[in-house]
């Protein structure tokens, strides 16, 4: 079963309904229980970093995720504010977040023509190979709403990157958890693909940071 | 950067996408999941639905309609059409809708921008604006003018002010249709999309009179339009979006192909 976390925020109906769509056995879960024994956790949603991570420490879905599920193997994927969470910082609400991965969440510097937050269409290019990444072509476009970006501390942890202003992370990871900046589950065929290769991914060969 | 979208516009009446010109004379043209699906299929970026029954004891088959919709395309979609209160809006959300399009109950009660975009977030909340070229006066300096109810009712709201008080009450999108031009397939008003733009920072959809891909390349770079809403020419069949996009990519405009 995959578990989607249930930590309040938007945006976890798509998922689901992606999800069930492809075929895969899905439920949307808060209990810490559930998603220890999960094969697969996804943490979506649309929120803002200070709020998540107060309703992640209060339902005690925190040290689940970073002691537990993620140590254990099993394959982890974050979307959107779920790609922020999983870094040390963010500068939004200044919030402390999940510190699995090294690094921090900036916020985009707009200006003329860049808009805050980035809502729409971008091209996504692919760094590094990585099993989420069969059969979706290199330079593909996926659907972002996004007023922050991560910034890993450490280069390796980069699949993908897209550009709005500067050029910012999209994709990372690290072992068994990867994570889009971008909706898989609002990208059309493409983002589906995606999804589908995370459902079935046994989150053992993406191979260590640095590889 | 991001790329220009193509949004097909589907008017759902009973269950049924129906449309008209200049709002009158409207022929039912489809099932909305079916056609929704097609467009999807195509390439479409993102889907408009208004709900333009007329009564309200058939609002629960549109309800029905946006759920059966959320099951079946994963790109982001709007509902529009009869929203007038948070509820309204948390309704049609939950029911799987990415946006919501305000319009006619933007214009009686403004607090619903405000409310909504606390509520929702900014990123969720378009106004969506019926606008009637008339003659420049005092209360309407732009010569542009919002008028609800289907084109019926003028408001003495002039457009560009009114486009400005949306963003600063935290509308996320402007979504701005012609009357002069809807369902005509003549070419947007590119005059009054381009003075949209330079007038807010939030992105623009352009709406009413898009009958060519010529009409899209004009409204995308002269109207600087974020975004350009279709209906009659796919809806008869004239263009698919995705023809229509190898036509704008062909002369440089940035789409999503697939």
């Amino acid at each position: 079963m995959i578990a989607i976390i249930d930590y309040r925020a938007g945006n976890l109906q798509s998922v689901l309904r992606a999800v069930e769509h492809l075929g895969h056995d899905v439920a949307i879960t808060d209990e810490p229980d559930v998603i220890r024994t999960a094969e697969r956790v996804v943490f979506p949603g649309v929120g803002a970093a200070g709020s998540t991570m107060e309703n992640l420490r209060r339902l005690g879905l925190d040290a689940v995720l970073r002691d537990e599920v993620f140590p254990a193997g099993t394959p982890m994927l974050g979307i959107c504010i779920g790609i922020q969470i999983v870094f040390e910082r963010s500068e939004e609400d200044d919030a402390e977040c999940l510190g699995i991965l090294p690094g921090r969440v900036r916020r985009f510097a707009g200006g003329p023509g860049l808009k805050v937050p980035q809502i729409g269409w971008n091209r996504v290019r692919v760094e590094r190979p990585h099993p989420l990444f069969d059969g979706v072509p290199d330079g593909s476009h996926f659907y972002f709403v996004n007023s922050y970006f991560p910034e890993p501390a450490d280069d390796s942890l980069v699949y993908a990157r897209s550009s709005y202003g500067e050029p910012f992370a999209c994709v990372v990871g690290e072992r068994n958890l990867v994570a889009t900046q971008f909706h898989l589950e609002k990208s059309g065929p493409t983002g589906l693909k995606m999804l589908d290769n995370f459902c079935r991914w046994d989150g053992s060969t993406a191979g260590p940071a640095g590889s | 950067m991001l790329t220009k979208r193509i949004i097909p516009c589907l008017d759902v009446r009973a269950g049924k996408v129906t449309k008209g010109v200049r709002f009158e004379g409207n022929v039912d043209v489809g099932d909305p999941v079916r056609m929704a699906r097609e467009y999807y299929e195509q390439g479409a970026d993102e889907i408009v639905f208004y709900d333009i029954t007329a009564s309200n004891e058939r609002r629960d088959i549109f309800i029905d309609v946006v759920r059966a919709v959320a099951r079946e395309i994963f790109i982001p979609f709007s509902v529009g059409g009869g929203l007038r209160s948070p509820d309204d809006l948390r309704r049609v959300l939950l029911a799987g809708a990415e946006k919501v399009s305000i319009d006619s109950g933007a214009v009686r009660n403004p607090r619903l921008i405000a409310d909504g975009a606390r509520a929702f977030g900014n990123q969720c909340i378009v106004l969506s604006m019926q606008v009637k070229q008339v003659e420049p006066t005092e209360g309407t300096p732009s010569g542009y003018e919002i008028v609800i109810d289907g084109g019926r009712t003028y408001t003495g709201l002039d457009a560009i002010e009114w486009a400005k008080r949306g963003e600063e009450m935290g509308a996320g999108e402007l979504c701005v249709n012609s009357i002069d031009r809807d369902g005509t397939t003549e070419g947007f008003d590119i005059e009054l999309t381009r003075r949209m733009a330079e007038a807010v920072g939030i992105p623009v959809i352009a709406s009413g009179g898009g009958g060519t891909p010529a009409h899209l390349a004009e409204v995308f770079t002269e109207g600087r339009a974020d975004a350009a809403i279709l209906a009659s020419i796919l809806h008869y069949g004239e263009y698919t979006i995705a023809e229509i996009k190898q036509d704008l990519n062909a002369v440089g405009v940035e789409v999503r192909l697939t």
